[in-house]
């Protein structure tokens, strides 16, 4: 990797949920303020920046990772999806976001936009996880309002549900 | 009531808020635009727990580029006051220090500058000079002779010492067969939202007016106390909230002072400011609910039966009484005596300050600190008496004839029939396994308890349950207050669809969603016809003290009024429809979208042009109904009285009834507590929506059990912070989770609209003593503390029965004494250079400076007395510290005491080390080293777990920089040596 200079800002370009962009930091800014306030993806929150909460989870080259902890510099060049990438289309929702609504899986929705990401990045590449895998996934997710049984069990519901449909085709690419 | 056979209840309903943040659409405030030319903030806090601020230097901070100001106490002192509590006391509650520090983490300077990173930037740069002061951060201790005073104007660290007497306690004591007493020291915790505080604020000076948009959450009775913080008057602090908030748990509430900061701020610099708080600042500087030491007393007979109750509580409202404290330790006072018929009661409360966060709300609200005693006594009696404690329990009840009952401190409980709740959670939450498996458990040798708690879980506070901390007199001069008052707004548009506003200002409970419903089969439309709004803008909205989202108060109180003011619309459109069809309202139903006669279906007309009529063809509106365009209703129960002048307190309207209990088992080796099973049975009246009712108890019960066993926001006795971080201020996760089994009874409340009560909070109030009951039960123990840590329950185990230890394991140490932070190690090494040399390398500061992790430079005042600039990082956090060293005991070239301090933007500390320098035998020099020394600070908050290492690190690699000179041709520099272990100290801080 270059080395960057701390005076200037650099452009930085990634496809972002499938399109391409291009984003303007400082080598010092996090990945999360890049995406929040420089491409206006608000979606991704941040509950704590230092690595322990998940809010900021997003989906780099397929693999979960928190966005607090990332330097945007790092994501030149990279895949990287986040929680507005989960909708099939304004105003629908996907499997495993309705699988949340259905179980009433969010309250204040904070923490939700992480443990999505984390769950879509597992459920594509272990299509057959126990309660306990799902468990193990949401348990590196902090949620201080469900309690996470609702959480387990639209994460259940949903690899259910995924197992039977195509929702995740590029799993094949991912393989 | 009047609503009878219609629908409100929908089971599976899913959320109208869920799409949105599902799918990243939410709108928390840092998701909100700002105007052009915003500016940030970030703010400088107190390392310190209690110290003199001597000066802050500012030129540092003000020459980086993009910064626009940096702004001080003393700069606001004119602009802005403190913020009053309830009370009366010379405590000068300002959002940010002038001359002293109290706390760490009070804000000490803002710094404003083009973006966040700049203005934290300028924040590093800020040179703040303490002198720092004794610090008391035991409640007791602050009460004690000689105990540095937080506030000299109040003449002491108490606040407040009221008594109160009810019935006839001293006869109930004198004529009791028995009587026993418990101790609780209730420790400190929080609701830790998982979205901080926000502030967005600007001044328009040619109004003299302020538009603040805060993440606030109620009760906007804390709005008068911003506007007088602000010197404005109401109409001059238009206070909005955003759409969204990540959770709050009452905490939210404490972003008051921050609002009048930030506004404050935007004042100064004639620009809008925005600030967004971070986590560790969020644990450090936002809001602690209060600990507490009570002392329960109570007079009972041999069966059992409670007589009376003696409470001594000692509550701890942190370094400042900020409104609305002391409210936790007056919320619960009509229900002091918990689910109980007691007839006698005898109250002592104390406020006192210590160097602390000020406290605030957190879900639970007081509850936690009443019960946990209350509870912990009954099963005491039990114990003391060789009872079943459920039996105990059940005894005491209030009998379910006995309502509405008024508790001997004032409180008119509302409905239940706690026996029923009792006998249904015994038979459906399985306490007869749960028993058998207890008996499984022991003879197998294992540590298994059972607990049991019935609490009162209270809803929909009295806003002048708080003037209980005056006299009687005191308060007949301020004037009663009482009441609750909430707010609902419905409106018809020219289309004829319905529009809902409310002032509960939400953080997730999905009050848009019940709201829909409810108005929805009001005017007999589909729910997705009705769109609700719960942003809150003071300057347009309805709202009045009590609007927000606290005390429970939604499903009994807000829900309610929104069915009142859509009731009242209806009947209007009713008069007009019945205009048109020539139909006597009374014999219109609302239903399908359609007005119809009762009789006839024939005769209908659609919902929509009913309700578009008063803005189309207001001609057509009967004269006596009045425009049908918008209906604001405000509703309090008459049943919130004011305290009387003998201090009874209905402090709350609703009281729902919990039951718990579970089944724990403590694992002789780790001490780790496994929950079995966990059964809850609630009570909270007729349930709207059974799936966020649920929500609420799923979320309360893990809330709780943080509480329990994982949470506690840690001071050191010097009142440095220890917990600053999410990895040491540790929230349960999923995998934390036991099987939790929720069980419903239902009395309607006779009080609210719709006979509902509050749910969200009674399981902050009932887990933590349930676990805790269940935790006493399995250790056979007659005193428990939380939280229930590994740690203090293996420690438990040992004294309790001291097992043999399990192969390869050593028997456990004593716990740690709370508070102890210092710092020990000692080390060695081998240089080849003489002791001499070695003595000389010591002393020199160009050889200091080059070994000397992190050093910039190592100045030589004197022989014996060094500073030095030092970078050092402790895990996340690395900082530049000023260091200053002193040596003593010289002993040359055998030994010397280095005694030294460090300083710095994250954090101080202070140590001393002791250097020996021996011959090795073969012409070298062997090195030994010990030290101790003690941080604080933001390193100590957020490093404390990696103090140790990284002291091990820092002056291991002092000793390794130094033997590599000392073990060349003409190295030199061994006082760098001498000055490692002191700095390493400090930089581990650091
Ligand atoms: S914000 Fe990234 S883990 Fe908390
Ligand atoms: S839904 Fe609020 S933190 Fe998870």
């Amino acid at each position: 990797m270059p080395k960057l200079s701390a005076a200037i800002r650099h452009s930085v370009a990634f496809t972002l949920n499938g399109v391409p962009r291009t984003v303007e930091v400082e080598p010092r800014t996090l990945l999360t303020d890049a995406l929040r306030h420089g491409l206006g993806m608000t979606g991704t929150h941040v509950g704590c920046e230092h690595g322990v909460c998940g809010a900021c989870t997003v989906a780099i080259d397929g693999a979960m990772a928190r966005a607090c902890l990332t330097l945007a510099v790092a994501a030149e060049g990279c895949d990287l999806r986040t929680v507005e990438s989960l909708a099939p289309a304004p105003g629908r929702l996907g499997v495993l976001q309705a699988a949340f609504k259905r179980h009433h899986a969010l309250q204040c929705g904070f923490c939700t936009a992480g443990i999505l990401m984390s769950l879509d990045t597992y459920l594509r590449r272990h299509p057959n996880p126990s309660r306990e895998d799902l468990t193990l996934v949401i348990g590196g997710h902090l949620c201080r309002c469900t309690g996470y049984a609702p959480i387990v069990a639209a994460a259940l519901d949903a690899a259910a549900e995924l197992r039977g449909t195509s929702e995740h085709p590029e799993d094949a690419a991912h393989a | 009531m009047g609503i009878q056979g219609e629908r409100f209840i929908r089971p599976s309903a899913e959320r109208v808020e869920d799409a949105a943040l599902l799918s990243g659409g939410g709108r928390y405030i840092d998701d909100l635009g700002v105007r052009p030319g915003t500016l940030h903030a970030a703010i400088v806090r107190s390392p310190h727990a209690h110290a003199d601020l001597l000066s802050v230097d500012k030129a540092a901070a003000l020459s980086l580029p993009g910064v626009a100001a940096v702004i001080t106490g003393a700069d606001l002192v004119g602009v802005t006051a403190g913020l009053v509590p309830a009370l009366r006391v010379s405590v000068d509650a300002r959002a940010i220090a002038v001359d002293r520090v109290r706390y760490v983490g009070e804000p000490v300077a803002i710094v404003v500058a083009a973006d966040r990173y700049r203005a934290e930037d300028g924040a590093d740069l800020v040179n703040v000079r303490y002198r720092s002061r004794p610090a008391v951060v035991d409640p007791e201790a602050a009460l004690g002779e000689g105990a540095p005073v937080l506030h000299e104007d109040a003449g002491s660290n108490l606040m407040s010492d009221r008594r109160f007497r009810y019935g006839d306690p001293d006869a109930a004591f004198a004529a009791a067969a028995h009587s026993l007493a418990v101790t609780v020291r209730y420790p400190r915790n929080t609701g830790s939202p998982m979205e901080c505080y926000g502030v967005v604020a600007e001044y328009d000076p040619h109004e003299d007016a302020y538009d603040v948009l805060a993440n606030f959450q109620g009760p906007f009775s804390i709005h008068a106390v911003m506007a007088r913080a602000l010197k404005v008057p109401g109409n001059r602090l238009r206070l909005r909230t955003p759409p969204d908030s990540g959770g709050s748990f009452g905490v939210k509430q404490g972003v008051a002072p921050y609002a009048v900061l930030i506004g404050a701020a935007a004042r100064i610099v004639g620009r809008p400011v925005k600030w967004v708080e971070d986590r560790l600042e969020h644990l450090a500087g936002s809001v602690s609910a209060t600990n507490r030491v009570t002392t329960l007393t109570a007079a009972f007979d041999g069966e059992g039966r409670v007589t009376a109750l003696d409470w001594d509580q000692l509550e701890d409202c942190g370094a400042y009484l900020r409104a609305p404290e002391p409210a936790t330790l007056y919320r619960m006072h009509g229900n002091m005596t918990g689910a109980y018929a007691i007839p006698h009661v005898r109250i002592r409360n104390r406020v006192v300050l210590t160097n602390k966060l000020p406290t605030g709300l957190v879900r639970g609200f007081g509850g936690p600190q009443v019960y946990y005693p209350l509870e912990r006594l009954m099963q005491r009696i039990a114990r003391h008496l060789g009872l079943d404690p459920l039996e105990v329990i059940r005894r005491n009840l209030i009998p379910a004839d006995a309502f509405p009952y008024r508790t001997a401190t004032g409180a008119l409980y509302d409905s239940g029939d706690y026996q029923r709740a009792l006998d249904d959670a015994a038979r459906h939450g399985g306490l007869a396994d749960l028993l058998d498996r207890r008996d499984a458990a022991r003879a197998a040798g294992r540590l298994y308890g059972i607990g049991f708690t019935a609490a009162v879980e209270p809803s929909v506070s009295n806003m002048g349950y708080i003037t209980a901390v005056l006299t009687p007199a005191e308060r007949a001069k301020a004037g009663p207050k009482n009441g609750a008052q909430s707010t609902a707004t419905v409106t018809l548009d020219p289309v004829g669809t319905v529009t809902v506003q409310v002032a509960s200002v939400p953080q997730g409970q999905g009050h848009r969603t019940v709201l829909a419903g409810i108005v929805a089969d009001v005017l007999g439309i589909p729910a997705a016809q009705v769109r609700v709004t719960t942003d809150l803008d003071t300057a347009k909205d309805a709202w009045s003290i009590a609007s927000g989202n606290y005390s429970s108060r939604f499903a009994a109180a807000v829900a309610g009024v929104a069915h009142l003011a859509a009731t009242r619309l209806r009947d209007k459109l009713a008069r007009i429809a019945g205009a048109q069809l020539n139909i006597r309202a009374e014999d219109l139903v609302f239903g399908g979208g359609r007005v119809s006669s009762r009789t006839n279906p024939d005769a209908s007309l659609p919902f929509a042009r009913v309700a578009a009529t008063s803005h189309w063809s207001p001609g057509l509106v009967p004269d006596d109904v009045g425009a049908a365009i918008r209906e604001t209703a405000f509703w309090t129960p008459p049943e919130l009285t004011a305290p009387d002048a003998e201090d009874h307190v209905a402090s709350s309207l609703c009281h729902g009834f919990i039951f718990d209990f579970c089944g724990v088992e403590v694992d002789r080796a780790t001490g780790k507590l496994r929950i079995d099973r966990y059964v809850t049975m609630h009570d909270c009246g007729v349930i709207l929506h059974p799936g966020m009712v649920e929500g609420q108890v799923r979320g309360g019960f893990v809330q709780a059990l943080g509480a329990a066993v994982y949470e506690e926001l840690v001071y050191g006795e010097d009142g440095a912070f220890l917990s600053g971080t999410l990895a040491d201020y540790l929230l349960p996760t999923a995998t934390e989770v036991p099987d939790l089994r929720i069980l419903h009874v239902e009395s309607p409340s006779p009080f609210t609209p719709l006979g509902a009560k509050g749910v969200g909070e009674g399981n902050c109030m009932s887990t933590p003593v349930c676990l805790a009951n269940a935790v006493a039960d399995a250790l056979d123990l007659d005193n428990v503390d939380l939280p229930l840590t590994p740690a203090k329950l293996r420690a438990l185990v040992a004294e309790a029965d001291e097992p043999p230890p399990p192969a390869g394991h050593r028997s456990a140490a004593p716990a740690a004494k709370a508070g102890d932070r210092t710092l020990r190690g000692a080390g060695a090494t081998v240089v080849t250079a003489s002791p001499e040399a070695v003595w000389a390398l010591l002393l020199d500061p160009d050889v200091l400076a080059s070994v000397i992790p992190g050093a910039h430079g190592v100045n030589k005042l004197s022989d014996t007395h060094f500073t030095a600039d030092v970078t050092l990082g402790v895990g996340p956090v690395k900082g530049r510290y000023a260091a200053d060293i002193t040596l003593s005991d010289l002993d040359p070239p055998r030994g010397a005491t280095l005694t030294g301090t460090v300083s710095g933007g994250l954090g101080d500390g202070g140590g001393t080390g002791r250097v020996t320098l021996e011959p090795d035998g073969t012409g070298g020099t062997r090195i030994g080293y010990t030290y101790e020394a003690a941080v604080g600070g933001k390193v100590a908050a957020v490093g404390g777990r990696l103090l140790d290492g990284a002291a091990r690190v820092v002056i291991g690699g002092f000793f390794a920089a130094l033997a590599r000179r000392a073990g060349g041709a003409d190295r030199t520099g061994p006082l760098r040596r001498l000055l490692a272990p002191l700095l390493a100290l400090m930089g581990i801080k650091s």
